[in-house]
């Protein structure tokens, strides 16, 4: 073993150990996946946005070559498939709840939007199973397509639902606005602004693929599929297609590529290949291509907010207004309502102590791909909008927008926000400090003239932010020690690209004295895992996962103090357990002994059951309790005006993500959090067409994917302040990134076209967009 | 209707009957079993099929496999000595934490040997410029530059 917890400890950049078979190829992701004598489905998907379906002739396709089946919705409505509904249950001020649908899987009456699946075809190869989904007819009746909020709440808009005409799904305010009004009353100064946060999709770059393999005998189903956290597919399948019977789906995933919050939610697809499985009797499978994953995977983001913050004379806010109409696309889908209220709502008054807020948000429905869950889910948006305001009123009134940042920043804490959560820690003061110091804020001038004289403009900008971690507040983890000595790591939460399997073992290396290549992970089988397994989504699984070790690591050493007590003929409370060895006087004796001995009667007490190994439950109080990753992020651009290209010369991130357990899977995280950000701040756009409801962006080669080139090399620096709500101090680091990124951009672009009487401009930048608002400043400038 | 093709993989020489259409990334994955070439959109964009041919990059995804008569294919599972030690590109994204989720890794190994090959003094944006056509949408890229910097150079030294 290394000196001890030296090399493999907590804090370590100890490289991972899952490497070495992903490097190699020998990655297992559902693609990978065939079991023999399997038939291959395909989606007869939507051709038109909207419109009433009059009926499907499948008779051609049935004759083709190879084909098993086709099914429609009709199929699964006589078998009595299930439909799905969110659990959200928002209210608005009257107390209603807000409108939820409940989605069959393949949809009988209308179409919604362009690309929703309407049927499937199951054949014996691929190639037949496509062939053959091209020659299912769907006669459509068409109605007008709605794909913008303000298109849906116009007077004369088509109901995507029938049932809520209005197309309102959810109307929700924190209050009313007797206090903000008041408040803005008083005010020196109101500073307002319109935003749109684009639509942009995850894109994990595995795309969606499942295979459902139905065993007749047994009766039972195994779904390989990429997901975040499987004991979610087996619910919702065992559900919809199993009377609720649990013991009848198992699902694995050996390696998920990349999830990034979509794939943590039930899609349709999955309950249509999963229902082909069943009523054929044999195992199905379905490659999606990236275009149908466009279309197929849920969206992000897509909002318009219009808001004002109120200042008095010393610059310091009194009061906060937003106005925010939320995109949720054509289903009511797990969080697609909830995330501006409960996601990004958490921390809507970003680092900034604000004493008054109005928060009214309209949650509306569209006929485009419905919006979920994406990094961030609702803190990007939130933290961008109340940032742009603050940058802004900082130029209102001349002051600098440092300063100004500083004047409101939350200093004092245990902070409760206007929405009721309690912000236990940060510094964000420190936090700018670290990120100006490392982008050289100073010296900026002296590069702004520099570039003035090759032609080109130059901006820097800054962002405070911060985000509220950890999601649903339970989780269990299992140890289990093995006859070979080593200790497996039974998990609730997920790894999909996160590192847990070498995290988990640098925090029971340090815990257990166990060491490093002696623990594994076991993870993405429901057979599997423990009962209250629950995932990895919200950047999670430092706290929830790793407070489950270190509580069962607890109530081991507890234990093995007694057997080793009884070994060592000592008292438990003489024995001490220090780097992996439970010491008393008469001697001392290791854990994976103490392990072995826990399965030997003769060597427990009595009364003791046999087995060291343990599995624990870890719930947070409450699902407010949670830990606020946080920091400042600053970004320096050069742009071209004469082509409106932007090239982002430096970007520096300071973070406080609390105790940092790996800083190089930590920066690994932040890194990839803030091309997430650059990627929408800068490239990423879905764009649906407004006349045909047609996504227009639905690949690679016209939806915007940030590469490698857009990037500089980044500064990460660390700023970390322990979370006081877990004992190891963790901060979740997932999603930090995404949430800073892209306001940074904006504000350094802002920066560079300052000078041309630029104020405004909305995310993407994109070449053209910035090529058009160059243009119009100078013809303004010039009238 | 099929067509025959032969040729050579991971220094193995195959051949199969195959369905004109079928191209070579099928052909490895589904004929061969070699599904640690990946396919991750229909666009020719995402480089993760990435394999060499013939010596060079190529994207297996936009060549057919009949196209490959006689060629000689190497894939990321080609690229470890036989004795299972890693290449010293792939080396190189491990000590750099170069990979999180592992999906777009053996294209973006496999370019990063062609850029090592075409360009053996290559910098940081001609490194950024060569993997132009490989997106990865976890790492951010920048551990990813800094191991292809240091394989190129361990590649150099003939560290292997």
């Amino acid at each position: 073993m290394d000196s001890f917890g030296e090399k493999f400890g907590v804090g370590q950049p100890v490289r991972r150990k899952e490497d070495q078979r992903l490097l190699k190829g020998g990655g297992k992701y559902t693609d990978d996946v065939n079991v023999p004598g399997q038939a291959h489905l395909a989606f007869v998907r939507a051709g038109v946005a909207h419109a009433r379906i009059k009926g499907i002739d499948a008779s051609a396709a049935l004759e083709a070559p190879g084909v098993l089946a086709v099914y429609s919705g009709k199929d699964l409505e006589t078998d009595g498939v299930g439909t799905v509904m969110t659990d959200a249950a928002l209210k608005n001020l009257a107390g209603e709840i807000m409108f939820r649908t409940h989605r069959l899987a393949l949809p009988t009456d209308k179409v919604r939007y362009a690309g929703e699946p309407v049927a499937v075809v199951v054949a014996e190869t691929a190639y037949q199973a496509r062939d053959a989904a091209e020659m299912v007819l769907v006669d459509y009746d068409e109605l007008p397509p709605i794909v913008t909020a303000a298109q849906a709440l116009a007077k004369d808009a088509a109901a995507i639902h029938d049932e809520q005409p209005d197309n309102i799904c959810l109307h929700w305010e924190n209050s009313t606005s007797d206090a903000y009004d008041a408040a803005a009353k008083t005010a020196h100064k109101i500073v307002s602004i319109k935003l749109i946060n684009n639509r942009v999709i995850p894109v994990p770059m595995e795309p969606k693929c499942c295979l459902a393999d139905m065993d007749t005998k047994s009766g039972r189903m195994t779904v390989y599929a990429p997901f975040q956290g499987g004991r979610r597919v087996q619910g919702a399948l065992s559900e919809m297609l199993f009377g609720g019977d649990g013991t009848k789906v198992r699902h694995v995933s050996d390696n998920t590529g990349g999830g990034f919050g979509t794939r943590s939610k039930i899609y349709p697809e999955i309950i249509a290949i999963a229902y082909a499985a069943k009523k054929l009797g044999r195992a199905v499978k379905w490659s999606g291509d990236r275009s149908e994953t466009m279309v197929s995977d849920l969206h992000g983001r897509d909002q318009v907010n219009e808001a004002e913050i109120a200042l008095d004379p010393n610059g310091k806010i009194l009061g906060y207004k937003i106005i925010n109409y939320v995109n949720i696309g054509a289903w009511v889908t797990e969080n697609g309502a909830r995330l501006p209220v409960d996601g990004g709502g958490r921390i809507v008054g970003g680092v900034y102590d604000i004493p008054v807020l109005y928060y009214s948000c309209k949650a509306v429905m569209t006929n485009t791909v419905p919006t979920d869950t994406y990094r961030g889910a609702g803190r990007p948006e939130a933290n961008y909008l109340i940032d742009r305001l603050v940058e802004k009123a900082a130029h209102v009134m001349g002051i600098d927008s440092r300063e100004l940042r500083r004047r409101n920043y939350i200093t004092k804490f245990p902070y409760k926000t206007q929405m009721g959560l309690t912000i236990d820690i940060g510094d964000f003061p420190k936090c700018q400090d670290e990120a100006c110091k490392a982008i050289g804020w100073d010296g900026f001038g002296a590069r702004r003239k520099e570039s003035e004289k090759r032609g080109k403009l130059r901006g820097i900008g800054l962002t405070s932010f911060i985000e509220g971690a950890g999601g649903r507040p339970e989780e269990t983890m299992r140890l289990r020690f093995e006859k070979d000595g080593t200790l497996s790591v039974i998990c609730g939460t997920f790894s999909h690209g996160q590192g847990h399997a070498t995290v988990y073992s640098q925090i029971l290396h340090d815990k257990l004295g166990i060491p490093f290549d002696d623990v594994n992970l076991i993870q993405g089988d429901t057979d599997t895992a423990p009962e209250g397994a629950a995932g990895t989504f919200g950047s999670r699984s430092s706290q929830m996962g790793g407070m489950a070790i270190i509580r069962a690591a607890d109530i081991i050493i507890d234990k093995g103090k007694k057997i080793a007590g009884h070994l060592l003929q000592a008292p438990p409370t003489e024995v001490e357990f220090t780097e992996g060895q439970f010491k008393a006087r008469a001697g001392s004796v290791s854990v994976t002994e103490i392990a072995k001995a826990a399965h030997d009667p003769a060597k427990l007490p009595e009364g003791m059951p046999p087995g060291l190994d343990e599995t624990y439950l870890y719930k947070r109080a409450s699902r407010d309790d949670m830990n606020f990753p946080n920091g400042c992020h600053a970004c320096e651009v050069e742009v071209d005006p004469d082509t409106g290209g932007i090239t982002i010369v430096d970007f520096a991130a300071a973070d406080d993500c609390g105790v940092v357990l790996n800083p190089l899977i930590v920066h690994g995280q932040v890194h990839g959090g803030v091309a997430q950000g650059i990627g929408q701040a800068l490239t990423e756009y879905l764009v649906y067409d407004e006349e045909t409801g047609q996504l227009l962006t639905g690949t690679f080669m016209d939806y915007g994917m940030p590469r490698a080139e857009h990037f500089p090399d980044m500064k990460a620096v660390f700023v970390p302040t322990p979370s006081t709500n877990n004992e190891l101090g963790v901060k979740g680091a997932g999603e930090a990134g995404c949430c800073g990124a892209p306001t940074a951009l904006v504000h350094a672009v802002l920066d560079a076209l300052r000078p041309l009487g630029v104020a405004e401009i909305d995310m993407p930048l994109t070449p053209n967009r910035v090529w058009h608002t160059i243009q119009s400043a100078r013809v303004k400038g010039a009238a | 209707m099929s067509t025959k093709v032969s040729m050579t993989v991971n220094g193995r020489k195959v051949s199969a009957d195959v369905e004109p259409r079928t191209l070579l990334v099928q052909y490895l994955r589904e004929h061969l079993g070699l599904t640690g070439t990946h396919v991750g959109c229909d666009t020719t964009q995402c480089g993760c099929c990435a394999i060499h041919l013939n010596g060079e990059a190529v994207k297996s995804c936009t060549i057919l496999a009949v196209q490959c008569e006689g060629a000689d294919v190497v894939t990321i599972e080609g690229l470890a000595s036989p004795d299972g030690e890693l290449h010293p590109m792939q080396k190189a994204f491990w000590e750099h934490h170069g990979l999180q989720c592992g999906f777009c890794t053996p294209g973006m190994v496999m370019v990063a040997c062609d850029i090592a090959r075409r360009k053996p003094d290559a910098d940081e944006a001609t490194i950024r410029h060569g993997l132009e056509g490989n997106i990865c949408r976890c790492t951010g890229y920048q551990h990813i530059v800094e191991a292809v910097h240091s394989g190129i150079q361990a590649m150099n030294q003939g560290k292997r």
